[in-house]
């Protein structure tokens, strides 16, 4: 069911409207840092209200723009967007009060810019979340990139310039090469941007040339780079060089989720399930990011800077939710989704983790962090619990990600093992790298003649949000439930229909539930009692 | 006669207005001696006809495509030479870009021209004189007087208030653009000749049956004339010289109005009058826009000049114009006439950008304007915003006319159009580059801290060139709507209405099942 809202444009608007307040604001830095909190405060609580109507099956619609017949500036609210909106939006408010610790402790000089940016990008990945066609999405993922550059190159040096380059040529290349002719393709095809209004049908009538619709699809999958998919995914360890505010919310979030977002939601709502695996497209999509899963975590290992590390594994784990979703199974499909929301929080502990060591111990490689965890406990136990949730281990969010792709494999037909295969020696992988950060650091020796004198534990304002993120991850893996409600109207049950391999035997995790678009289903009257507690459950 | 024409009924004669009100404004020039005031009368004739010139926007008639705000007075009987103005959706809106911008280039020369400025403002009077006749003739003769006429003015804005290399640059421009002329001048007596009987009237030389050999040599004429002044490749050498070495005000006028004057041409004479040589050659020009297209954005990217930069990123956004031209759809032809706008108002408003860092530094290498953005930020704020809109980025004014092309283009033939969108992507390249360099440079930029932010007068002299980006980026109707009929009229009269698709719905239909 529709409803006309002007509350998304509202919440676009209310970052919008902080980046242009925080730029004038720049002389008082208590007073600007003020107005960005009271933005991402705002920003959350107007999305925060649509949560009812949405749990309610409703969707949320405002035009902004008429263009032209079929193209406008159009939002809408459904689950699918909620997912990420509220992630991104609550993570904005631990963010500004995290870099607020970060740029005044290292005393970073334009931080007026900084800030406006910062406020900028959450604008457009709002944007994005939001977008109701294939035109908004693209001007929203557009207005990200360039909104981000500024910060990727905040340090104006040699290195800052390089990376900032990489960053800008890899995302509006593929933005443009690729997104921008298969947006018009598909104008030209079916006359309309408009997502379909759930995930089986897709937008493309039917009889359309079937190659054509493959090479619109690939051209996706690789025209929104910010996905990180392998072979586009050198951007992101370039733009490590950024603060690490900036890697922290923008590389584990707003930026990469955004390409994330944009990619499933085409594949989704584009072209839908029906259409993907009539011309099957999802085993060969699975396959393919398998090979970045793998590979990222491999370079992952051989990372001594800790940013880098963190880098590779973001890229590794984005494929997940492409895999995901690319398998095209109901579980699979909740276990990608899902993981847009479980990563978002735990690597965002994991990055905030290492701009706190940096900012006490001025330490960016982890052969340097050998018993540091002694003196920054809280740091090194946040970074602990946030690792635990990447490798998926129990009862971090990680490991509701991990239980659904795993069933959602095997609720496949055929070709599932080498999917599992994946899942597994990726697990394994996640452990070798995460796992001797966080024991070198506790149990290992100090490097010759580092006596750690005069580090302390990063400031407050620093360590509150690590562990506010922390408790997060911890609490969304043993309370699945709230957000799983979002992913599970996301998935209805006639997907089951469309789907040639799907077994419901053989999905003991995937609660059936009647979903017909427009009638709110009675198991949705509890969701939670549904979710909670499901991987152990079954 | 008058079957194409309807006849003014505003109770003045519009048209002639505001061809006649612009040389009216060089007579206080001759009068006054002092060049403050000088500038101050000048400014405000071309406001006052810009603001005349937005009553043919109000009382502009959608539903029609007959030419409109007619007039018609007899001038060499003998020869059928007629005085004959009319308008239409084609040519109604790059008349507004032509009189709004007036304003602007005589504001942006304010301190930039410090001699001779009478002659100066008298050369920019009689441009818009001719400038506005070119789209408002509705007779052969009268046309190409002023297409000529055109020549002059914009010569000695070279020759006269030019850079170091004025001379090469202005007789460059003048050669190149006058072999097109002599041609254009064969085809329309030859077109006199083949009409029976003998007519000049424009409109009457549609729709005739001519031989096939005969259009092609009539089109080969017509488009050697307009692909130099648009400039197509590789007929473009003449516009960064030009470009490089006029003042801002020329360069503005340059690519603002004068390069549309030769799509305008396509538009005009091309497509109606020669319609089967039209579609004939409608390949090799459809592979020379793309060809501009790539070229223009490889040879920007090389450039350290910022204006040369921009001059060859116009010979890309002009082939994205002839490409839409030359598609022959109703997307095509519209979104080639958007982007006929666009450029008009972005690349028009960079020129003045470059002109104000010119006016600051001295110079015009990207090099000197490294990092100019810590010390004018207002500066900066406008710059990002034109540059987005030159790279067509969403929501500006460029998108629009670009995706329109596109999809007129993906509608027509994918593998052209396929072909094209590698210049898209060199945009973004070369215009975030002048953008990265300008804003922020590298680690050892030159001192820029003398620089001034821009004054009041800059920013009003941007302002509305900003307003236009986001507007028509935004809410292109207003625009599109006046243009609608003539375009559905002037695709009937090429006459391949029903052999390509028309609208976006029925090239569905045209998919090839599975």
């Amino acid at each position: 069911m529709e409803i006309a809202s002007c509350k998304p444009l509202y919440a676009v608007l209310a970052a919008l409207i902080g980046s242009i307040l925080v730029s004038m604001a720049g002389r008082k830095p208590n007073f600007r840092e003020g107005l960005s909190t009271v933005a991402a405060v705002i920003m959350f609580l107007i999305i925060a209200s649509m949560v009812p109507d949405v749990l309610a099956g409703k969707m949320l619609k405002c035009t902004v723009f008429d263009i032209l017949p079929g193209l406008s500036v159009t939002f809408r609210v459904d689950a699918f967007s909620m997912i990420f909106a509220l992630a991104a939006s609550f993570l904005w408010i631990i963010a500004v009060f995290y870099s607020m610790g970060y740029m005044r402790g290292l005393q970073e000089h334009a931080q007026t810019r900084f800030n406006t940016c910062f406020a900028l990008a959450l604008f457009g990945a709002i944007g994005v979340a939001f977008a109701d066609n294939l035109f908004t999405l693209y001007l929203f993922y557009e207005i990200v990139s360039v909104c981000t550059y500024p910060l990727v190159a905040h340090h104006q040096d040699e290195e800052g310039y390089m990376g900032a380059r990489k960053y800008i040529v890899y995302l509006t290349t593929t933005a443009k090469g690729f997104i921008l002719p298969a947006m018009i393709l598909i104008y030209v095809l079916t006359g309309t941007l408009d997502f379909a209004t759930n995930i089986s049908t897709g937008i493309f009538p039917p009889g359309v040339n079937s190659t054509l619709v493959t090479i619109l699809y690939i051209l996706c999958i690789f025209g929104f780079a910010k996905n990180g998919v392998m072979p586009f995914h050198h951007w992101l360890p370039g733009a490590m060089v950024a603060p690490t505010p900036v890697s922290a919310l923008l590389h584990a979030v707003a930026v990469v989720k955004v390409g994330v977002f944009s990619t499933t939601r085409v594949m989704l709502y584009v072209f839908g399930v029906d259409t993907m695996s009539a011309l099957n497209l999802g085993i060969p999509t699975a396959y393919f990011v398998s090979f970045t899963i793998l590979m990222a975590s491999v370079i992952a290992l051989s990372k001594d800077n800790l940013k880098a590390r963190l880098a590779y594994s973001t890229v590794s784990q984005l494929s997940y939710i492409i895999l995901g979703v690319a398998l095209l199974t109901p579980t699979a499909i909740e276990g990608g989704l899902i993981h847009i929301t479980n990563h978002a929080f735990s690597k965002i502990t994991l990055f905030f983790c290492a701009g706190a060591v940096y900012v006490a111990a001025h330490k960016k490689n982890i052969s340097e962090m050998g018993g540091l965890g002694r003196t920054m406990p809280f740091t090194f136990a946040a970074f602990g619990i946030a690792s635990l949730s990447m490798i998926g281990a129990p009862p971090v969010a990680g490991f509701v990600t991990k239980w659904k792709l795993l069933v959602g494999t095997m609720e496949m037909e055929s070709y599932y093992v080498g999917i599992l295969l994946v899942l597994l020696a990726s697990t394994l992988l996640n452990a070798a790298y995460f796992a001797p950060v966080t024991y070198k650091a506790f149990f290992g020796k100090r490097p010759k003649g580092e006596k750690y004198e005069g580090i302390k534990e990063a400031p407050l304002s620093m360590v509150i949000p690590i562990m506010v993120a922390a408790i997060i991850s911890v609490l969304i893996g043993i309370f699945p439930g709230f957000m799983m409600q979002f992913v599970d109207r996301v998935t209805p049950d006639n997907v089951a229909v469309a789907m040639p391999q799907y077994k419901p035997e053989g999905a003991p995790a995937f609660v059936p539930s009647v979903k017909a678009h427009g009638a709110p289903a009675e198991t949705h009257g509890a969701p939670a009692e549904n979710h909670d507690g499901a991987p152990a459950g079954h | 006669m008058q079957d194409f024409l309807i006849i003014n009924t505003l109770g003045y004669p519009i048209l002639s207005l505001l061809i006649f009100l612009p040389l009216a404004g060089v007579i206080p020039l001759l009068i006054l001696k002092n060049d403050e005031a000088a500038k101050y009368s000048t400014l405000a004739v071309t406001t006052l006809i810009a603001l005349i010139s937005l009553t043919l926007y109000f009382k502009f008639d959608k539903t029609t495509a007959l030419y409109q705000f007619g007039e018609h007075h007899a001038w060499i009987p003998m020869w059928d030479i007629n005085y004959t103005l009319g308008i239409d959706g084609i040519s109604l809106l790059l008349i507004l870009l032509t009189t709004l911008l007036m304003p602007l280039c005589v504001l942006c020369s304010w301190n930039y021209i410090k001699t001779r400025v009478r002659p100066f403002l008298a050369c920019l009077l009689i441009m818009q004189t001719s400038m506005l006749g070119v789209f408002m003739a509705l007779d052969f003769v009268l046309f190409y007087i002023l297409w000529e006429a055109m020549l002059i003015p914009m010569y000695l804005l070279i020759a006269v208030w030019g850079g170091p290399r004025k001379i090469y640059a202005s007789i460059k421009f003048f050669l190149y653009t006058l072999a097109g002329s002599v041609l254009l001048l064969v085809a329309i007596i030859a077109l006199y000749l083949h009409n029976d009987p003998h007519t000049f009237s424009i409109p009457q030389m549609m729709g005739q049956d001519y031989s096939s050999v005969f259009q092609i040599y009539v089109f080969l004429a017509f488009f050697l004339a307009f692909a130099i002044k648009v400039p197509m490749f590789p007929f473009h050498t003449w516009l960064p010289a030009a470009h490089v070495e006029a003042p801002t005000a020329g360069s503005v006028v340059l690519a603002s109005v004068l390069l549309k004057m030769g799509t305008y041409g396509f538009l005009r004479f091309c497509l109606p009058i020669t319609p089967e040589a039209s579609l004939t050659m409608m390949p090799y020009v459809l592979w020379l826009s793309v060809a501009g297209i790539i070229y223009g954005g490889f040879t920007a990217l090389a450039q350290s000049d910022m204006k040369k930069l921009i001059a060859y990123s116009s010979v890309g956004h002009m082939g994205f114009v002839t490409l839409g031209i030359f598609v022959f759809n109703v997307q095509g032809i519209e979104g080639a006439l958007l982007q006929m706008i666009n450029h008009g108002v972005t690349t028009g408003a960079l020129f003045i950008m470059v002109g104000m860092i010119y006016e600051r530094t001295h110079s015009r290498e990207l090099a000197m304007a490294a990092g100019v953005g810590k010390f004018m930020p207002i500066y900066v704020i406008f710059l990002g915003f034109f540059s987005l809109s030159s790279l067509a980025f969403p929501g500006t004014n460029s998108f629009i006319g670009e995706f329109l092309v596109l999809v007129g283009a993906f509608a027509k033939t994918k593998i052209v159009a396929a072909c094209a969108i590698p210049g898209a992507v060199l945009a973004a390249a070369y215009m975030l580059r002048m953008l990265q360099k300008v804003v922020w440079g590298g680690t050892n930029n030159p001192d820029q801290s003398y620089l001034t932010d821009l004054n009041v007068r800059e920013i009003i002299t941007l302002a509305p060139l900003l307003l236009f980006v986001l507007w028509i980026g935004l809410n292109p109707a207003p625009f599109m709507d006046v243009m609608h009929t003539s375009v559905n009229h002037l695709i009937q009269q090429v006459g391949i209405a029903d052999a390509g698709p028309q609208g976006i719905f029925e090239v569905a239909k045209l998919a090839i099942p599975q």
